[in-house]
């Protein structure tokens, strides 16, 4: 995912309200890029989800918020990053329904889904990194 | 942090979710309607998220959850209002909110609530409400 980043927000996950914060930024994001409504929604509620797993599964970490642009489109990048336990499994891990606490296990596969790039590293023991990108049609 | 206001009109409760939620507004909500529901005997809830501009799996488990709470005080929930985009990408994420029960606004979403309602107490002559709103 090499793609021209035209402006950089970091922001931490700490506390419930932090990912509020994160859906925020990420919507302004969104709209400056011109992603059409239902895309915008569609990213913000992958960012919440990632954002949520960042603080309760990674125990709080960091999101990049990014402007990008690869030539053709403009998009929004999205990084999510902590040094957590880590994800053991994580074919497991993106299975709809698989959770290893009392979650719904729709949070990972299902922002997959809502997104136009999804990168997911893991290691356990040292933490997680979740990008995902949306692009303006 | 935002605490949800609930109004009472009649014997229905309603909940209307102007801000971006918190994960703890979100519980503490639950947890409010959970005793309002007790304390008053309401019949129905509606959650009205006409406001709202994304549900996520935290959220909508949320309505998952008051709505088999009301169950349990013999009362029915509704959520009514919801966007179409939040529509097309809750579908996407996976999250079917099964019973879960949906109607498009306000005004639809009290008459399904007096259906319910009457046929619980099985009155005669809602046959034709309920079969005009699509309620089996
Ligand atoms: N940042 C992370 N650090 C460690 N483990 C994670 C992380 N993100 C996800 N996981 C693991 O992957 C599983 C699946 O995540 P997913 O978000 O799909 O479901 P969930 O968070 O359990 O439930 P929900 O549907 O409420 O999001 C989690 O239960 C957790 O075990
Ligand atoms: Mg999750």
């Amino acid at each position: 995912m090499n793609h021209a980043v035209r402006e950089t927000q970091q922001m931490d996950i700490r506390i419930d309200s932090d990912v509020v914060r994160v859906r925020q930024v990420v919507r302004e994001c969104a709209q400056r890029v011109k992603l059409s409504l239902v895309d915008q929604t569609k990213l913000v509620t992958a960012a919440s989800e990632l954002a949520r797993n960042t603080l309760l599964h990674g125990g709080g970490g960091h999101a990049t918020i990014e402007l990008v642009h690869d030539g053709r489109r403009s998009g929004v990048k999205a990084t999510f990053r902590d040094e957590g336990p880590g994800i053991p499994d994580i074919a497991l891990a993106l299975v709809d329904g698989w959770t290893s606490g009392s979650g719904l296990g729709l949070g990972l596969s299902g922002s997959r889904r809502l997104v136009d790039e999804f990168d997911l590293a893991s290691q356990p023991g040292k933490g997680t990194n979740v990008t995902v990108v949306k692009w303006a049609r | 942090m935002d605490r949800v206001p609930i109004l009472q009109i009649g014997d229905v409760l309603l909940v209307s979710i102007q801000v971006d939620l918190q994960d703890q507004s979100v519980l503490n909500l639950q947890e409010d309607l959970a005793e309002r529901i007790s304390a008053t005997g309401a019949s129905g809830v509606v959650i009205d998220i006409s406001a709202v501009e994304i549900v996520d799996s935290f959220i909508g488990r949320m309505f998952a959850t008051i709505a088999s709470l009301s169950q349990l005080f013999d009362a029915d929930t509704v959520v009514v209002g919801m966007r179409p985009a939040v529509a097309i990408t809750l579908v996407e994420l996976g999250l079917t909110l099964g019973n879960v029960r949906t109607a498009l606004d306000l005004d639809r979403g009290i008459k399904i609530l007096r259906v319910l309602h009457e046929r619980r107490r099985g009155l005669p002559g809602t046959g034709h409400a309920a079969s005009t709103l699509g309620l089996r």
